[in-house]
């Protein structure tokens, strides 16, 4: 993308104030995606972004600056823009030597998304949108979205990393809405993989647009959630989310360096059940948020975080692994060229425990089954956290029961994770994800087998 | 940067490649923005950004393609173009479909630039948020703060198409936030504070760093409450983040696909009377005050809800043919990515007359919300549910009383607004497209032990 004396001069560039360290960040992505809705395919758009982040550390302060200009002349001018918003100083010229290393392959792309013909893509959707319509008369609207996007990028810096990374990331949206004596509901369901078309060979797409379907109608005859705190089973591979916000937020060094997280100074201690295993992995083949490198050069990598209940680690990046003197986990990611790396997660996920689905839901007499759930957010200083329910049902006599209208749980995350009583052993991934943070927006996987809390609050409104 | 030709220029020049069976619309816009955070008195980072792209919307036979790049070379605007065009193959034929066209409105003139905010030094710029962290940390011992930040954008688009639409505009404004932790040798509460400008002089920083203060320290000790059904006062950051969810409800694209639950609900009573909701981009004191929306026609003060009755949705060129009603100039663009949405622009309730005080001062039982959590995904637009994570302080005979943390407050969005007992007088300009004040609702489930 760009050539190596060309990144060798826009670092020296960025250092010729004084500067301790210096970065160049750039990417070059192509996306297409189509939308249907009401029966219409709307438009298929297609994207181009294409430019270079420079960041440039003196001290602790960093400075940032990016240009969509990947000539020498335009690097050479963000570099000086980020280098004098670090500040000014007296430097010396040094001299980088570059040591590009050859690509750290996570992924295989069969079939790369610009191989296929936009009809092609457009064709899949209008499947869905059959599917999904032809499912029940009470189904009144679909819509759906496909979206792929190639991104290759590249990190050099003043400490001689040289990567480029390539990752393909394709991904199928379907929402139905039925319409009932009670009004409408919404049925969702998505799929999404960083591999290439070859993901639709393995995924039956009417079958994920019959689901969507069907929860939607299931919710006509929802009743109003319970209020108040009782026991929550959470089915494998949709609550990956709980553990994003219960901890897995607070585990991100930058947070804690600040003193706003609860797992400060907690490394050694039991914070979650014993049960509880909890991984995060950016090399797992295929899952939404793998990478090769991390947003800063380092390779991806498999991090326990909490092991049998005992805090092992913390995530980290760049400037934190640094500042504690120990090596990177490769979690040091950013949106796009345009926005400076954190601590972020890649893929989260919890291992397998011993108890069998079906126990689990037999052991509880009175509580709420989430079959899936949805978004969450989390106040990393307090812990507490909530994490909506889009499809959730009573557990009555250790059955479950009658479906339930939306709502959010809400927990407090250290307490939540030591009241994790029971974990099956029916491990799945879940759905692709886009977590924020400071307003950046990074895809994330997570995952875990199906479990029990043994009390949350569930925010409905009935008594 | 002062003048509209460059711009224009480059749309002009792509739309005089418009094929005589094509329409086509271009949009180009250029902007930048200055990011400085401090923490512990020191910058942490400062954040110089500039950006620029087109958009490129095709419509033939009934069919759109949209195409976009982050740049503005001419060989990567010639791609743009082919791509838009490609993709015009693809769309189902749409009778509705097409471009805005000028519907005779004029501009409103209003002071959305300010030459004392692009004439400011960068270090006056750090000096300010170095300054919000001192006061802030001077206010109360038991405070940290997260981070202390000011923030600045500005931004010029230019729209042309062959509809016969040639417009540009920019603006730009600033704001700083502060986020704060206070402890008290058992836990930490958090809060924050900030305040909005066109220009450095507009911005508070008392009131930000006071803000950002009283919100943790008064939480400090918070339990979680019984669960109840109660009156809830919303502070007005909680109200905007209502406002912006029912204003999705009332998106002229949710209700010609047949996804809002208003649909079928125009003039009819759907709020409380005395509630009174405004969509106005041409009230400056708003932080996303334009002159002209996504699709170049001139921004307007549209009243959706009148005294409590459904008066219009918000529409842009194609929701308004579908519907059977002229653009409100509503269409939302974020960026040059973007094709134009629905959306409001900058909207408010029109405020009453009391201050938070005395509103309180006026309940027996009820509980104030401080802060929401998960309203993204504890809301659901189209069936009307709602349920959120809050924090706040409960209301006992007319005073503050006792904090509360980990509880959720659950109703309708329907319900909720014809609940509305009340709307407070201290309207709040916030860095988001709606503005705040007190909210009084009824009847609201709160859920905690």
């Amino acid at each position: 993308m760009i050539d190596a004396d060309v990144l060798e001069q826009t670092i020296a560039l960025g250092l010729a104030t004084g500067a301790d360290f210096a970065e160049v960040y750039a990417e070059d992505k192509r996306s297409t995606s189509a939308g249907l809705d009401d029966d219409r395919v709307e438009q298929v758009n297609s994207g181009r972004d294409r430019g270079a982040g420079i960041r440039v550390i003196k001290g602790d302060t960093t400075g940032f600056a990016h240009t969509s200009d990947l000539s020498a002349t335009g690097l050479a001018a963000a570099a000086r823009a980020a280098a004098a918003a670090a500040g000014q100083g007296d430097g010396q010229t040094r001299t980088i030597a570059l040591n590009q290393r050859s690509q750290h392959r996570v992924n295989t792309i069969a079939v790369g998304p610009d191989e296929i013909a936009k009809a092609d893509k457009v064709a899949l959707l209008e499947r869905v949108n059959d599917a999904a319509r032809s499912y029940a008369p009470e189904i009144v609207q679909v819509s759906a979205g496909y979206g792929d996007a190639r991104k290759h990028t590249l990190v050099a810096n003043s400490e001689g990393v040289h990567v480029e990374d390539d990752i393909v990331r394709i991904i199928l949206r379907i929402n139905a809405v039925a319409n009932g004596d009670a009004g409408m509901q919404t049925g969702f369901k998505s799929v999404g993989h960083t591999i290439g078309f070859e993901m639709f060979d393995q995924i039956d797409v009417e079958e994920l647009a019959r689901d969507a379907a069907r929860q939607a109608i299931t919710k006509l005859n929802a009743r109003p959630a319970p209020s108040g705190a009782l026991p929550v089973v959470i089915n494998r591979g949709t609550g990956g989310v709980l553990f994003h916000e219960a901890c897995g937020h607070g585990l991100e060094a930058d947070l804690v360096a600040k003193g706003a997280s609860v797992y400060k100074d907690k490394v050694g201690e039991l914070v979650a059940s014993p049960l509880v295993t909890l991984v995060d992995d950016g090399t797992m083949p295929g899952e939404w948020g793998t990478v090769g490198y991390d947003s800063e050069g380092h390779e991806s990598r498999r991090n326990v975080l909490i092991e049998n209940g005992v805090l092992a680690d913390y995530m980290w990046d760049h400037r934190r692994s640094r500042a504690a003197g120990r090596g990177p986990s490769g979690n040091g990611r950013r949106q796009s060229y345009m926005h400076l790396p954190m601590v972020r997660m890649t893929n989260t996920f919890v291992l397998d425990g011993s108890d069998t689905p079906s126990d689990i839901i037999a052991n509880t007499d009175n509580g709420v089954y989430v079959a899936q759930l949805g978004g969450g957010s989390v106040n990393t200083a307090t812990g507490d956290f909530v994490f909506g329910m889009n499809e959730a049902y009573l557990i009555e006599g250790g059955k479950i029961t009658a479906p339930l209208r939306e709502g959010n749980l809400i927990g407090n995350g250290p307490e939540v994770l030591k009241n994790i009583d029971m974990l099956g052993n029916d491990f799945a991934m879940g759905s692709p994800g886009t977590c924020g943070k400071d307003g950046q927006g990074v895809p994330v996987g997570d995952g875990q087998p199906t479990l029990r809390v043994s009390s949350l609050t569930i925010g409905g409104t009935a008594a | 940067m002062s003048t509209p030709a460059p711009l224009i220029e480059l749309a002009d020049r792509v739309v005089a490649q418009a094929r005589p069976d094509e329409q086509l619309e271009v949009f180009v816009s250029r902007g930048g923005n200055t990011e400085v955070r401090v923490y512990e008195g020191d910058v942490e980072h400062f954040v110089s950004a500039q950006s620029e792209g087109i958009g490129i919307r095709v419509v033939a036979d009934g069919r759109t393609g949209f195409a976009y790049a982050g740049t503005l070379a001419e060989d990567a605007v010639a791609e743009v173009l082919a791509e838009a065009r490609d993709n015009v193959a693809f769309g189902t034929p749409d009778e509705h479909a097409g471009l805005a066209e000028p519907d005779g409105v004029e501009r409103t003139e209003q002071p959305l630039w300010s030459q004392e905010l692009a004439d400011t030094s960068t270090a006056d710029k750090i000096a300010l948020a170095k300054e919000l962290e001192q006061i802030t940390l001077g206010t109360d011992t038991r405070i940290r703060t997260e981070d202390a930040n000011y923030a600045d954008a500005f931004g010029e688009a230019a729209v042309a198409s062959t509809a016969g639409m040639r417009q540009w505009g920019r603006e730009n404004g600033c704001y700083v936030t502060i986020g704060t932790m206070a402890d008290d040798g058992n836990e930490t509460q958090t809060g924050h504070g900030f305040s909005v400008g066109r220009k450095v002089s507009d911005l508070d920083l008392h009131r930000a760093a006071n803000d950002a203060v009283d919100r943790a320290t008064r939480l400090l000790g918070a339990t979680k409450p019984a669960s109840q059904r109660t009156t809830i006062v919303l502070d007005p950051l909680v109200t905007a983040q209502f406002l912006s969810i029912i204003s999705s409800t009332l998106s002229g694209s949710s209700v010609v696909k047949g996804r809002s639950l208003f649909r079928d609900r125009l003039n009819e009573q759907v709020a409380a009377s005395g509630v009174t909701l405004v969509d106005d981009p041409t009230n400056p004191h708003a932080y996303t005050a334009t002159e002209i929306d996504g699709e170049g026609l001139a921004a307007r003060r549209n009243v959706l809800i009148d005294d409590g009755v459904l008066t219009q949705f918000t529409h842009n060129s194609y929701s308004g043919r579908r519907f059977g009603v002229a653009s409100t100039a509503n269409a939302i663009r974020s960026g040059f990515a973007d094709t134009p949405g629905v959306g409001a622009l900058a909207l408010s309730l029109v405020p009453g007359a009391r201050s938070q005080a005395e509103i309180v001062a006026g309940i027996d039982a009820g509980v104030l919300i401080q802060s929401v959590q998960g309203i993204h995904s504890g809301v659901n637009p189209v069936s009307g549910d709602f349920s959120t994570g809050a924090a706040g302080l409960m209301i006992v005979n007319g005073e503050l009383g006792e904090p509360v943390r980990e509880f959720t407050i659950a109703s309708t969005l329907q319900k909720m607004l014809l609940d509305i007992v009340e709307v407070g007088g201290d309207i709040d300009w916030l860095p988001m497209r709606a503005a705040g004040m007190s909210l009084v609702v009824d009847d609201v489930t709160m859920s905690g032990v």
